[in-house]
Protein backbone atom coordinates (compact mmCIF):
# COMPACT_ATOMS: atom_id res chain seq x y z
CA UNK A 1 0.00 0.00 0.00
CA UNK A 2 1.14 3.50 -1.16
CA UNK A 3 1.71 5.74 2.11
CA UNK A 4 -0.89 8.26 -0.11
CA UNK A 5 -3.67 8.97 2.54
CA UNK A 6 -5.83 10.86 0.72
CA UNK A 7 -5.78 11.35 -2.99
CA UNK A 8 -7.74 13.65 -4.82
CA UNK A 9 -8.50 13.68 -8.64
CA UNK A 10 -9.67 16.89 -11.02
CA UNK A 11 -12.18 17.18 -8.06
CA UNK A 12 -15.31 19.49 -9.29
CA UNK A 13 -18.07 20.52 -7.04
CA UNK A 14 -21.51 22.73 -8.49
CA UNK A 15 -23.85 23.95 -5.81
CA UNK A 16 -27.30 24.40 -8.84
CA UNK A 17 -24.66 26.12 -11.17
CA UNK A 18 -22.36 27.47 -8.55
CA UNK A 19 -18.91 26.85 -9.12
CA UNK A 20 -17.42 25.77 -5.74
CA UNK A 21 -14.79 24.07 -6.55
CA UNK A 22 -13.89 23.59 -10.27
CA UNK A 23 -10.44 21.39 -10.37
CA UNK A 24 -8.53 20.89 -7.84
CA UNK A 25 -6.45 17.88 -7.81
CA UNK A 26 -3.48 17.10 -5.04
CA UNK A 27 -2.17 13.70 -2.69
CA UNK A 28 -1.53 13.87 1.43
CA UNK A 29 1.20 11.63 2.48
CA UNK A 30 1.15 10.13 5.43
CA UNK A 31 2.24 12.44 8.40
CA UNK A 32 2.08 15.16 6.53
CA UNK A 33 0.24 18.56 7.41
CA UNK A 34 -0.82 20.56 4.12
CA UNK A 35 -2.96 23.49 4.27
CA UNK A 36 -5.61 24.79 2.19
CA UNK A 37 -5.13 28.43 1.81
CA UNK A 38 -7.33 31.18 -0.37
CA UNK A 39 -9.43 33.83 -0.49
CA UNK A 40 -13.03 33.70 1.34
CA UNK A 41 -15.14 31.64 -1.04
CA UNK A 42 -12.40 30.28 -2.58
CA UNK A 43 -13.74 26.37 -2.05
CA UNK A 44 -11.56 25.45 1.10
CA UNK A 45 -14.74 24.39 3.20
CA UNK A 46 -16.22 22.79 -0.03
CA UNK A 47 -13.24 20.58 -0.27
CA UNK A 48 -13.23 19.71 3.05
CA UNK A 49 -16.66 18.58 3.03
CA UNK A 50 -16.44 16.01 0.14
CA UNK A 51 -13.46 14.64 2.05
CA UNK A 52 -15.80 13.91 5.05
CA UNK A 53 -18.87 13.05 3.18
CA UNK A 54 -20.63 16.03 4.07
CA UNK A 55 -21.35 16.59 0.10
CA UNK A 56 -21.27 14.46 -2.73
CA UNK A 57 -19.13 16.12 -5.49
CA UNK A 58 -20.01 16.51 -9.35
CA UNK A 59 -17.28 15.08 -10.69
CA UNK A 60 -13.52 13.64 -10.06
CA UNK A 61 -12.64 10.92 -7.61
CA UNK A 62 -11.87 10.75 -4.01
CA UNK A 63 -9.78 8.21 -2.60
CA UNK A 64 -9.17 8.11 1.27
CA UNK A 65 -6.56 5.73 2.95
CA UNK A 66 -7.10 4.08 -0.65
CA UNK A 67 -10.63 3.31 -0.55
CA UNK A 68 -13.60 5.21 -1.88
CA UNK A 69 -14.84 7.77 -0.46
CA UNK A 70 -18.92 6.95 -1.06
CA UNK A 71 -18.38 3.74 -0.82
CA UNK A 72 -16.52 2.91 2.62
CA UNK A 73 -17.96 6.55 3.79
CA UNK A 74 -18.67 4.93 7.66
CA UNK A 75 -14.80 3.07 7.36
CA UNK A 76 -13.34 5.88 6.50
CA UNK A 77 -15.05 8.29 9.18
CA UNK A 78 -14.08 6.03 11.81
CA UNK A 79 -10.29 7.16 11.21
CA UNK A 80 -10.96 10.45 10.51
CA UNK A 81 -12.05 13.47 12.83
CA UNK A 82 -12.78 16.97 12.02
CA UNK A 83 -12.60 20.31 14.05
CA UNK A 84 -13.76 23.93 13.25
CA UNK A 85 -14.40 27.03 14.95
CA UNK A 86 -17.64 26.93 13.58
CA UNK A 87 -19.25 23.87 14.84
CA UNK A 88 -19.80 23.60 19.14
CA UNK A 89 -20.31 20.41 21.26
CA UNK A 90 -23.98 20.35 23.05
CA UNK A 91 -23.60 23.51 25.52
CA UNK A 92 -25.88 22.19 28.36
CA UNK A 93 -23.47 19.01 29.02
CA UNK A 94 -20.36 19.45 31.07
CA UNK A 95 -16.89 19.10 29.20
CA UNK A 96 -17.00 15.30 30.11
CA UNK A 97 -19.83 14.68 28.97
CA UNK A 98 -19.84 15.45 25.76
CA UNK A 99 -16.25 14.01 25.26
CA UNK A 100 -17.95 10.78 26.74
CA UNK A 101 -20.44 10.77 24.32
CA UNK A 102 -18.26 11.65 21.30
CA UNK A 103 -16.07 8.72 22.76
CA UNK A 104 -18.72 6.30 22.43
CA UNK A 105 -19.27 7.16 19.32
CA UNK A 106 -15.95 6.53 17.68
CA UNK A 107 -15.88 3.77 20.19
CA UNK A 108 -12.53 4.55 21.81
CA UNK A 109 -11.83 2.30 24.16
CA UNK A 110 -10.91 3.49 27.73
CA UNK A 111 -11.17 6.62 27.14
CA UNK A 112 -10.91 8.63 30.33
CA UNK A 113 -7.05 8.33 30.29
CA UNK A 114 -6.73 9.86 26.62
CA UNK A 115 -9.40 12.43 27.57
CA UNK A 116 -7.14 13.57 30.74
CA UNK A 117 -4.42 13.33 29.02
CA UNK A 118 -5.17 15.93 26.01
CA UNK A 119 -7.19 18.37 28.24
CA UNK A 120 -4.13 18.36 29.94
CA UNK A 121 -1.85 19.06 26.67
CA UNK A 122 -4.74 22.02 25.96
CA UNK A 123 -3.62 23.31 29.29
CA UNK A 124 -7.98 22.91 30.29
CA UNK A 125 -8.02 19.83 32.52
CA UNK A 126 -9.67 22.65 35.22
CA UNK A 127 -12.85 23.10 32.65
CA UNK A 128 -13.36 18.87 32.59
CA UNK A 129 -16.79 19.48 34.89
CA UNK A 130 -17.57 22.37 33.22
CA UNK A 131 -20.97 23.41 31.13
CA UNK A 132 -19.30 23.69 27.80
CA UNK A 133 -21.70 27.08 27.10
CA UNK A 134 -20.22 28.55 30.10
CA UNK A 135 -16.96 28.35 28.21
CA UNK A 136 -15.20 31.08 26.39
CA UNK A 137 -14.89 30.60 22.97
CA UNK A 138 -10.88 29.89 22.42
CA UNK A 139 -11.80 27.33 25.34
CA UNK A 140 -14.64 25.65 23.50
CA UNK A 141 -12.16 25.71 20.06
CA UNK A 142 -9.51 23.39 22.27
CA UNK A 143 -12.39 21.05 23.86
CA UNK A 144 -13.51 20.88 20.44
CA UNK A 145 -9.68 19.77 19.27
CA UNK A 146 -9.69 17.23 22.36
CA UNK A 147 -12.80 15.73 20.63
CA UNK A 148 -11.52 15.46 17.68
CA UNK A 149 -7.80 14.13 18.87
CA UNK A 150 -9.86 11.79 21.32
CA UNK A 151 -10.86 8.77 18.52
CA UNK A 152 -6.54 9.01 17.45
CA UNK A 153 -7.81 9.55 13.96
CA UNK A 154 -4.86 8.72 11.51
CA UNK A 155 -6.41 12.08 9.44
CA UNK A 156 -7.49 15.44 10.91
CA UNK A 157 -9.46 17.91 9.07
CA UNK A 158 -9.41 21.06 10.60
CA UNK A 159 -11.59 24.22 9.42
CA UNK A 160 -10.43 27.53 10.45
CA UNK A 161 -9.45 25.71 13.62
CA UNK A 162 -7.89 28.75 15.38
CA UNK A 163 -10.52 31.08 14.11
CA UNK A 164 -11.47 32.13 17.77
CA UNK A 165 -8.20 32.07 19.76
CA UNK A 166 -6.07 34.68 21.11
CA UNK A 167 -2.31 35.14 19.46
CA UNK A 168 -0.92 33.33 22.58
CA UNK A 169 -3.23 30.32 22.85
CA UNK A 170 -3.20 30.33 18.90
CA UNK A 171 0.67 29.77 19.13
CA UNK A 172 0.35 26.98 21.86
CA UNK A 173 -2.13 25.50 19.68
CA UNK A 174 0.00 25.28 16.58
CA UNK A 175 2.89 23.77 19.09
CA UNK A 176 0.65 21.05 20.04
CA UNK A 177 -0.54 20.15 16.77
CA UNK A 178 2.91 19.68 15.29
CA UNK A 179 4.02 18.13 18.49
CA UNK A 180 1.06 15.53 17.91
CA UNK A 181 1.94 15.11 14.24
CA UNK A 182 5.51 14.67 15.22
CA UNK A 183 4.46 12.27 18.38
CA UNK A 184 1.66 10.38 16.15
CA UNK A 185 2.13 10.54 12.75
CA UNK A 186 -1.43 12.01 12.21
CA UNK A 187 -2.00 13.37 9.06
CA UNK A 188 -3.85 16.96 9.08
CA UNK A 189 -5.76 19.02 6.08
CA UNK A 190 -5.80 22.58 7.77
CA UNK A 191 -7.50 25.35 6.51
CA UNK A 192 -7.12 28.75 7.83
CA UNK A 193 -6.92 32.65 7.32
CA UNK A 194 -3.85 32.95 9.47
CA UNK A 195 -0.80 32.90 7.77
CA UNK A 196 1.25 32.77 10.85
CA UNK A 197 -0.68 29.40 11.49
CA UNK A 198 -0.17 28.10 8.35
CA UNK A 199 3.90 29.01 8.01
CA UNK A 200 4.71 27.41 11.47
CA UNK A 201 2.44 24.42 10.99
CA UNK A 202 1.81 23.07 7.10
CA UNK A 203 4.77 21.12 5.35
CA UNK A 204 2.90 22.16 2.60
CA UNK A 205 0.75 24.69 1.10
CA UNK A 206 -2.01 24.80 -1.72
CA UNK A 207 -3.59 28.28 -3.02
CA UNK A 208 -6.72 28.22 -4.08
CA UNK A 209 -8.32 30.59 -6.43
CA UNK A 210 -11.90 30.51 -7.85
CA UNK A 211 -11.89 26.62 -7.09
CA UNK A 212 -8.16 25.57 -8.73
CA UNK A 213 -4.96 25.16 -6.79
CA UNK A 214 -2.76 27.92 -8.36
CA UNK A 215 0.23 27.22 -6.03
CA UNK A 216 1.61 24.34 -4.25
CA UNK A 217 4.53 23.30 -2.33
CA UNK A 218 6.16 23.93 0.82
CA UNK A 219 5.91 27.20 2.58
CA UNK A 220 9.33 28.50 2.15
CA UNK A 221 9.30 27.35 -1.92
CA UNK A 222 5.51 28.92 -2.69
CA UNK A 223 7.32 32.15 -0.68
CA UNK A 224 9.76 32.07 -3.14
CA UNK A 225 7.82 31.20 -5.87
CA UNK A 226 5.96 34.54 -5.92
CA UNK A 227 9.27 36.55 -4.99
CA UNK A 228 7.26 38.04 -2.13
CA UNK A 229 8.65 38.00 1.73
CA UNK A 230 5.61 35.85 3.67
CA UNK A 231 2.91 33.96 2.64
CA UNK A 232 0.79 36.93 3.95
CA UNK A 233 2.11 38.70 0.97
CA UNK A 234 1.52 35.67 -1.76
CA UNK A 235 -1.87 35.33 -0.42
CA UNK A 236 -2.78 39.24 -0.62
CA UNK A 237 -1.66 39.16 -4.34
CA UNK A 238 -3.57 35.97 -5.17
CA UNK A 239 -6.07 37.31 -3.48
CA UNK A 240 -6.19 40.48 -5.39
CA UNK A 241 -4.84 39.31 -8.46
CA UNK A 242 -5.30 35.61 -8.34
CA UNK A 243 -6.40 35.78 -11.99
CA UNK A 244 -3.03 36.55 -13.13
CA UNK A 245 -1.13 34.39 -11.43
CA UNK A 246 -3.44 31.46 -12.99
CA UNK A 247 -2.92 32.57 -16.37
CA UNK A 248 0.86 32.48 -15.89
CA UNK B 1 -26.34 -1.29 12.20
CA UNK B 2 -23.76 -1.01 14.83
CA UNK B 3 -25.66 -1.08 19.07
CA UNK B 4 -22.99 0.36 20.26
CA UNK B 5 -23.11 4.00 18.30
CA UNK B 6 -26.70 3.90 18.80
CA UNK B 7 -26.30 3.76 22.37
CA UNK B 8 -23.89 6.26 22.09
CA UNK B 9 -26.22 9.20 20.18
CA UNK B 10 -29.23 7.96 22.75
CA UNK B 11 -26.47 8.32 25.96
CA UNK B 12 -26.22 12.28 24.08
CA UNK B 13 -29.76 12.65 24.56
CA UNK B 14 -29.95 11.28 27.65
CA UNK B 15 -27.74 13.57 29.09
CA UNK B 16 -29.44 16.18 27.01
CA UNK B 17 -32.74 16.08 28.93
CA UNK B 18 -31.99 15.12 32.59
CA UNK B 19 -29.58 18.68 32.33
CA UNK B 20 -32.27 21.15 31.25
CA UNK B 21 -35.02 21.88 33.36
CA UNK B 22 -36.77 23.33 30.55
CA UNK B 23 -36.75 20.11 28.63
CA UNK B 24 -38.28 17.94 31.23
CA UNK B 25 -40.76 20.65 32.33
CA UNK B 26 -41.97 19.98 28.53
CA UNK B 27 -42.34 16.70 28.92
CA UNK B 28 -44.99 17.28 31.19
CA UNK B 29 -46.41 20.47 30.80
CA UNK B 30 -48.69 20.40 27.54
CA UNK B 31 -49.85 16.24 28.63
CA UNK B 32 -50.96 17.55 31.72
CA UNK B 33 -52.98 20.59 30.61
CA UNK B 34 -54.41 18.45 28.02
CA UNK B 35 -55.49 15.43 30.63
CA UNK B 36 -56.59 18.53 33.36
CA UNK B 37 -59.10 19.87 30.12
CA UNK B 38 -60.23 16.39 28.69
CA UNK B 39 -60.79 15.26 32.31
CA UNK B 40 -62.98 17.60 33.15
CA UNK B 41 -65.05 18.02 29.78
CA UNK B 42 -65.18 13.89 30.64
CA UNK B 43 -66.88 14.34 34.10
CA UNK B 44 -69.03 16.98 32.81
CA UNK B 45 -70.18 14.56 30.15
CA UNK B 46 -71.13 11.99 32.67
CA UNK B 47 -72.76 14.75 34.86
CA UNK B 48 -74.98 15.75 31.65
CA UNK B 49 -76.26 12.36 30.87
CA UNK B 50 -76.59 10.46 34.48
CA UNK B 51 -79.22 13.52 35.40
CA UNK B 52 -81.21 12.57 32.77
CA UNK B 53 -83.85 9.90 33.57
CA UNK B 54 -82.96 7.11 30.66
CA UNK B 55 -79.40 7.94 30.36
CA UNK B 56 -78.34 6.76 26.41
CA UNK B 57 -76.68 3.27 26.03
CA UNK B 58 -72.95 3.66 26.29
CA UNK B 59 -72.71 6.13 28.81
CA UNK B 60 -69.37 4.67 29.94
CA UNK B 61 -68.05 5.88 26.10
CA UNK B 62 -67.46 8.99 27.65
CA UNK B 63 -64.30 7.70 28.76
CA UNK B 64 -63.15 7.14 25.82
CA UNK B 65 -61.80 10.59 25.60
CA UNK B 66 -59.33 10.30 28.27
CA UNK B 67 -57.82 7.61 26.30
CA UNK B 68 -57.95 8.88 23.15
CA UNK B 69 -56.28 11.68 24.35
CA UNK B 70 -53.33 9.85 26.32
CA UNK B 71 -53.16 7.80 22.79
CA UNK B 72 -53.07 10.72 20.42
CA UNK B 73 -50.33 11.88 22.89
CA UNK B 74 -48.09 9.09 21.67
CA UNK B 75 -48.77 9.50 18.61
CA UNK B 76 -47.50 12.96 18.50
CA UNK B 77 -44.83 12.44 20.86
CA UNK B 78 -42.98 9.59 18.74
CA UNK B 79 -43.50 11.95 15.78
CA UNK B 80 -42.19 14.97 17.69
CA UNK B 81 -39.49 13.33 19.75
CA UNK B 82 -37.41 11.81 16.52
CA UNK B 83 -37.45 15.29 14.63
CA UNK B 84 -36.49 17.23 18.19
CA UNK B 85 -33.85 14.86 18.27
CA UNK B 86 -32.62 16.18 15.02
CA UNK B 87 -33.06 19.82 15.97
CA UNK B 88 -31.48 19.90 19.08
CA UNK B 89 -27.83 18.93 17.03
CA UNK B 90 -29.27 22.19 14.86
CA UNK B 91 -29.58 24.48 17.71
CA UNK B 92 -26.36 23.15 19.39
CA UNK B 93 -24.36 23.57 16.12
CA UNK B 94 -23.33 19.98 16.90
CA UNK B 95 -25.09 18.24 13.98
CA UNK B 96 -21.51 18.40 11.52
CA UNK B 97 -19.59 16.60 14.33
CA UNK B 98 -22.47 13.80 14.64
CA UNK B 99 -22.76 13.58 10.39
CA UNK B 100 -19.00 13.19 10.43
CA UNK B 101 -19.16 10.67 12.92
CA UNK B 102 -18.97 7.14 11.98
CA UNK B 103 -22.84 6.78 12.13
CA UNK B 104 -25.12 5.26 9.55
CA UNK B 105 -28.21 6.99 8.39
CA UNK B 106 -29.84 4.13 9.95
CA UNK B 107 -27.90 4.08 12.94
CA UNK B 108 -29.05 8.03 13.68
CA UNK B 109 -32.53 7.50 12.50
CA UNK B 110 -32.89 4.35 14.82
CA UNK B 111 -31.51 6.14 17.67
CA UNK B 112 -33.71 9.17 17.51
CA UNK B 113 -36.69 6.41 17.51
CA UNK B 114 -35.72 5.26 21.14
CA UNK B 115 -35.03 8.50 22.45
CA UNK B 116 -38.80 9.45 21.15
CA UNK B 117 -39.51 5.90 22.93
CA UNK B 118 -37.86 6.86 25.98
CA UNK B 119 -39.23 10.48 26.28
CA UNK B 120 -42.84 9.23 25.59
CA UNK B 121 -42.53 6.58 28.67
CA UNK B 122 -41.84 8.96 30.52
CA UNK B 123 -44.62 11.14 29.49
CA UNK B 124 -47.39 8.14 29.19
CA UNK B 125 -46.34 6.67 32.49
CA UNK B 126 -46.82 10.21 34.28
CA UNK B 127 -50.57 10.48 32.19
CA UNK B 128 -51.63 7.53 33.28
CA UNK B 129 -50.99 7.62 37.39
CA UNK B 130 -52.78 11.31 36.90
CA UNK B 131 -55.76 9.59 35.06
CA UNK B 132 -56.13 7.36 37.55
CA UNK B 133 -56.31 9.19 40.31
CA UNK B 134 -58.41 12.37 39.67
CA UNK B 135 -60.63 10.50 37.20
CA UNK B 136 -60.51 6.73 38.02
CA UNK B 137 -60.02 6.19 34.97
CA UNK B 138 -57.57 3.04 33.74
CA UNK B 139 -55.60 2.78 30.68
CA UNK B 140 -54.61 -0.74 31.62
CA UNK B 141 -57.93 -2.05 30.97
CA UNK B 142 -57.28 -2.30 27.56
CA UNK B 143 -55.05 -5.42 28.49
CA UNK B 144 -53.00 -6.68 26.31
CA UNK B 145 -54.75 -4.80 23.71
CA UNK B 146 -52.81 -2.02 24.48
CA UNK B 147 -49.43 -3.27 23.10
CA UNK B 148 -49.92 -3.95 19.64
CA UNK B 149 -52.17 -0.26 19.91
CA UNK B 150 -49.48 1.60 21.41
CA UNK B 151 -46.37 -0.18 18.76
CA UNK B 152 -48.73 1.08 15.93
CA UNK B 153 -49.49 4.41 17.50
CA UNK B 154 -45.65 4.56 17.86
CA UNK B 155 -44.69 3.39 14.13
CA UNK B 156 -46.86 5.71 12.57
CA UNK B 157 -45.74 8.79 14.72
CA UNK B 158 -42.15 7.43 13.70
CA UNK B 159 -43.22 7.46 9.93
CA UNK B 160 -44.66 10.94 10.14
CA UNK B 161 -41.16 11.99 11.97
CA UNK B 162 -39.11 10.76 9.79
CA UNK B 163 -40.52 12.73 6.73
CA UNK B 164 -40.39 16.39 8.97
CA UNK B 165 -37.10 15.59 9.62
CA UNK B 166 -36.29 14.89 6.24
CA UNK B 167 -37.95 18.39 5.12
CA UNK B 168 -36.51 20.10 7.88
CA UNK B 169 -33.11 18.73 6.42
CA UNK B 170 -34.13 19.93 2.98
CA UNK B 171 -36.01 23.14 3.43
CA UNK B 172 -33.69 23.93 6.35
CA UNK B 173 -35.21 25.67 9.84
CA UNK B 174 -38.24 27.50 8.08
CA UNK B 175 -39.65 24.25 7.92
CA UNK B 176 -38.97 24.05 11.40
CA UNK B 177 -42.84 24.55 12.38
CA UNK B 178 -43.92 21.36 10.57
CA UNK B 179 -42.62 19.58 13.48
CA UNK B 180 -45.34 21.13 15.36
CA UNK B 181 -47.84 20.98 13.00
CA UNK B 182 -47.87 17.79 10.78
CA UNK B 183 -49.70 15.75 13.60
CA UNK B 184 -52.55 18.10 13.39
CA UNK B 185 -52.63 17.42 10.04
CA UNK B 186 -54.50 14.61 10.02
CA UNK B 187 -56.08 14.62 13.68
CA UNK B 188 -59.40 15.57 12.20
CA UNK B 189 -59.17 12.26 9.75
CA UNK B 190 -57.87 10.26 12.52
CA UNK B 191 -60.89 9.39 14.00
CA UNK B 192 -59.36 10.22 17.26
CA UNK B 193 -62.00 11.89 19.49
CA UNK B 194 -65.14 10.29 17.18
CA UNK B 195 -65.31 7.24 15.47
CA UNK B 196 -65.33 7.41 11.59
CA UNK B 197 -68.66 6.96 10.51
CA UNK B 198 -69.23 10.61 11.90
CA UNK B 199 -67.25 12.19 8.81
CA UNK B 200 -68.81 12.76 5.55
CA UNK B 201 -68.59 9.82 3.40
CA UNK B 202 -66.38 10.54 0.71
CA UNK B 203 -63.72 11.37 3.49
CA UNK B 204 -64.06 8.34 5.20
CA UNK B 205 -61.62 6.30 2.68
CA UNK B 206 -58.71 9.03 3.02
CA UNK B 207 -59.74 8.66 6.78
CA UNK B 208 -59.42 4.55 6.58
CA UNK B 209 -55.61 4.82 4.90
CA UNK B 210 -54.23 6.20 7.85
CA UNK B 211 -52.96 3.72 10.32
CA UNK B 212 -53.91 5.75 13.21
CA UNK B 213 -57.57 5.77 12.50
CA UNK B 214 -57.61 1.84 13.03
CA UNK B 215 -55.93 2.08 16.69
CA UNK B 216 -58.51 4.80 17.56
CA UNK B 217 -61.09 2.57 16.46
CA UNK B 218 -60.27 -0.41 17.83
CA UNK B 219 -59.00 1.62 21.23
CA UNK B 220 -62.94 2.52 21.16
CA UNK B 221 -64.46 -1.14 20.22
CA UNK B 222 -62.04 -2.33 23.29
CA UNK B 223 -63.57 -0.24 25.75
CA UNK B 224 -66.99 -0.69 24.82
CA UNK B 225 -66.01 -4.47 25.97
CA UNK B 226 -66.06 -6.08 22.53
CA UNK B 227 -62.57 -7.02 22.52
CA UNK B 228 -60.10 -5.88 19.86
CA UNK B 229 -61.30 -6.70 16.36
CA UNK B 230 -58.93 -8.71 14.43
CA UNK B 231 -59.52 -6.71 11.17
CA UNK B 232 -58.35 -2.90 13.19
CA UNK B 233 -55.02 -4.64 13.75
CA UNK B 234 -54.73 -6.10 10.82
CA UNK B 235 -54.91 -2.60 9.16
CA UNK B 236 -53.49 -0.81 11.42
CA UNK B 237 -50.09 -3.06 10.84
CA UNK B 238 -50.48 -3.08 7.64
CA UNK B 239 -50.88 0.61 6.97
CA UNK B 240 -47.84 1.54 9.21
CA UNK B 241 -45.70 -1.03 7.64
CA UNK B 242 -45.96 0.65 4.17
CA UNK B 243 -46.31 4.71 5.63
CA UNK B 244 -42.33 3.58 7.86
CA UNK B 245 -41.02 1.69 4.68
CA UNK B 246 -41.95 4.92 2.72
CA UNK B 247 -41.09 7.62 4.90
CA UNK B 248 -38.07 5.68 5.25
CA UNK B 249 -37.32 6.24 1.60
CA UNK B 250 -38.15 10.05 1.63
CA UNK B 251 -35.74 10.40 4.96
CA UNK B 252 -33.10 9.03 2.29
CA UNK B 253 -34.16 11.08 -0.31
CA UNK B 254 -34.01 13.87 1.36
CA UNK B 255 -30.74 13.08 2.98
CA UNK B 256 -29.00 12.77 -0.22
CA UNK B 257 -30.23 15.53 -2.10
CA UNK B 258 -29.38 17.80 1.19
CA UNK B 259 -25.52 16.30 0.71
CA UNK B 260 -26.13 17.19 -3.31
CA UNK B 261 -26.64 20.21 -2.45
CA UNK B 262 -24.62 20.60 0.49
CA UNK B 263 -26.95 21.88 2.93
CA UNK B 264 -25.61 19.77 5.83
CA UNK B 265 -23.11 22.16 6.82
CA UNK B 266 -25.95 25.06 6.23
CA UNK B 267 -28.40 23.86 8.61
CA UNK B 268 -25.60 24.70 11.72
CA UNK B 269 -24.26 27.78 10.11
CA UNK B 270 -26.73 29.71 8.80
N1 LIG C 1 -24.24 24.70 -0.04
C1 LIG C 1 -23.90 25.64 -0.93
N2 LIG C 1 -24.78 26.06 -1.86
C2 LIG C 1 -24.44 26.99 -2.77
N3 LIG C 1 -23.21 27.56 -2.86
C3 LIG C 1 -22.29 27.19 -1.97
C4 LIG C 1 -22.57 26.22 -0.95
N4 LIG C 1 -21.44 26.05 -0.20
C5 LIG C 1 -20.53 26.88 -0.73
N5 LIG C 1 -21.02 27.57 -1.78
C6 LIG C 1 -20.28 28.55 -2.61
O1 LIG C 1 -19.09 27.94 -3.05
C7 LIG C 1 -18.00 28.83 -2.97
C8 LIG C 1 -16.88 28.23 -2.12
O2 LIG C 1 -17.30 28.22 -0.76
P1 LIG C 1 -16.39 27.65 0.42
O3 LIG C 1 -15.91 26.31 0.04
O4 LIG C 1 -17.20 27.76 1.66
O5 LIG C 1 -15.19 28.69 0.45
P2 LIG C 1 -14.07 28.96 1.54
O6 LIG C 1 -14.19 27.96 2.63
O7 LIG C 1 -12.80 28.84 0.78
O8 LIG C 1 -14.28 30.36 2.03
C9 LIG C 1 -18.55 30.13 -2.45
O9 LIG C 1 -18.76 30.97 -3.54
C10 LIG C 1 -19.84 29.75 -1.80
O10 LIG C 1 -20.78 30.77 -1.90
MG1 LIG D 1 -14.46 28.21 4.73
Amino acid sequence: MSDAIVQVEHLRKEFNGTVAVADVSFTVRRGEIVGLLGANGAGKTTTIQVLLGLTTLTSGAVRVFGQDLERHRVEILQRCNFSSAYTALPSNLRVRENLRVFAALYQVRDYRPKMDALLQLFEIAHLKDKITGHLSSGESTRVNLCKALLSDPELLLLDEPTASLDPDIADKVRKILRRIQRERGITMIYTSHNMRDVEEVCDRVLFLHKGKVIAAGAPQEVIARFNQRSLEEVFIRVARSGDLVEAQ
Amino acid sequence: MSWPRIRALVLRYTFLYTRSIPRVTELFFWPIMDLLVWGYVTLYLQRLYAAQDTPPAGMGVITFLLGAMIFWDILYRAQQGTTLAFLEDIWARNLLNIFVAPIRVSEFIVATYLVSLLRIMVTVIVLIALAWFLYAFNLFALGFSLLPLFINLLFMGWALGMITTGLIMRWGQAAEALAWGVPFLIQPLAAVFYPVNVLPVWVQPVALAIPATHVFEGMRAVLRGEGLPGQYLFWAFALNFVYVVAAAGFFRFMYESARRRGLLAKLVTQ
